[in-house]
């Protein structure tokens, strides 16, 4: 079974289970990347045709568009949702498979500040272009 | 992180083969995972030809020829051979089943016979099953009541009784379980889909008085939300079960209750 378990352990098997107890959490997580899932749906629609929109135009075209405020907002929300859902799906793909408790952590500590700080970077660049500073 | 050796026991070689058929009009080849705790010795697949005249139809019936007439020494658990039990759970022909509810003739080719995949093996198809035992009992499979007993049997309606329905016949086998990536890999904490089904099953049970506490024990991204709907679960269960419904139920309880 998993690499946790421990056959040597003299602990009883339901001690083993019990563990440290429920963690009273992990339902926010999985509505939350329910919620950002739907969510990307249309954003995502929206973001393709809008750059299939813009194959071939130059750069003046395309910070003209992103300057209108709907596209402005669509943008930072796809920025901001997608970078939700992907922080999120990627610490229950690290929590599945990394099984040392230190390099689990790092990963996630790595995952979420790459994911804000790539996030934040988007959404600067949005509004940089937005209220073309 | 990475592990560069294999656990003990991971290389599985090649045994004995011996040929019971004597040149009968059917004969079947079986291969069968042996390894016991005694000699050893890395696991090993052994080959046994057997005629298909001498045995009933199913597996069981094959592997119990085998033992009482060819290797005694092959164990595996069965008891009621009529799939209501759930002993003699194991991996047949790559899908996890009981081997008396299988047929032979269902299989093409050789019958490649090994133990549950993923459990500790106790010997040869005999998985060791005290951590799944534990799981069962950490979410109280039976009814728990706050109520004074009642002095005459607990009432329930014809419709809440059919709540019940799909989760009762499970016979806990634990094929679906160990048809689980997710319990594969997390089974230490995860309680896996037959567990979760049982869980369900006193959950959504109307004499219950203790859903909240039961919801409560499953709030946890371990215990609950380490299934990700693979479905190899739903796909697994030999008595045509829906443990993968069963815990997005669960998970729609949780969200209710926010």
């Amino acid at each position: 079974m998993s690499a946790n378990l421990s056959n040597k352990s003299l602990r009883t098997p339901l001690a083993e289970v019990r563990g440290l107890g429920s963690a009273k959490y992990g339902t926010e997580h999985w509505w939350h990347q329910r919620l950002s899932a739907i969510a990307l749906i249309p954003l995502t629609v929206w973001f393709v045709f809008g750059v299939i929109r813009h194959l071939g135009a130059d750069h003046a075209a395309f910070t003209a568009w992103l300057q209108s405020p709907f596209s402005a907002l669509m943008m930072v929300l796809t920025i901001g949702v997608t970078f939700h859902h992907a922080v999120g799906g990627l610490q229950v793909v690290i929590e599945d498979y990394v099984h040392n408790e230190w390099a689990k952590l790092a990963a996630i500590i790595a995952v979420k500040f790459l994911g804000f700080a790539l996030a934040a970077a988007g959404i600067i660049a949005v509004l940089k272009i937005s209220f073309g500073a | 992180m990475v592990e560069f050796n294999l656990p003990a026991n991971s290389k599985v070689g090649v045994g004995k083969t011996i040929n019971a058929a004597n040149g009968a009009k059917r004969a079947k080849t079986f291969k069968i995972y042996r390894w016991s705790p005694e000699d050893g010795q890395n696991p090993r697949v052994d080959t046994y030809i057997v005629d298909l005249d001498k045995f009933g139809p199913m597996i069981l019936d094959a592997i119990i020829y085998i033992k009482n007439n060819i290797d005694s020494t092959l164990t595996f658990r069965r008891s009621c051979r009529e799939g209501i039990c759930g002993s003699c759970a194991m991996n047949i022909d790559g899908t996890n089943t009981l081997a008396c509810l299988k047929a032979i003739e269902d299989v093409k080719g050789d019958v490649k016979i090994y133990p549950l995949p993923h459990m500790p093996v106790v010997k040869d198809l005999v998985p060791d099953l005290k951590h799944i035992y534990a799981q069962l009992a950490s979410i109280k499979p039976w009814l728990q009541t706050q109520s004074p007993a009642p002095s005459r049997e607990r009432l329930q309606s014809p419709e809440d009784r059919a709540k019940l329905d799909g989760l009762y016949e499970c016979i806990l086998c634990f094929c679906c379980s160990t048809s689980c990536p997710s319990y594969w890999w997390n089974g230490d904490r995860y309680l896996g889909p037959s567990i979760l089904l049982q869980a369900y099953r006193w959950i959504v049970d109307s004499r219950d008085e203790m859903t909240g506490e039961r919801l409560d024990n499953l709030e946890d991204p371990f215990r609950l939300y380490r299934c990700h709907t693979i479905m190899n679960c739903t796909k697994a269960c030999p008595k045509g079960l829906n443990p993968a419904k069963a815990i997005a139920e669960i998970k729609k309880l949780m969200v209710v209750r926010r």
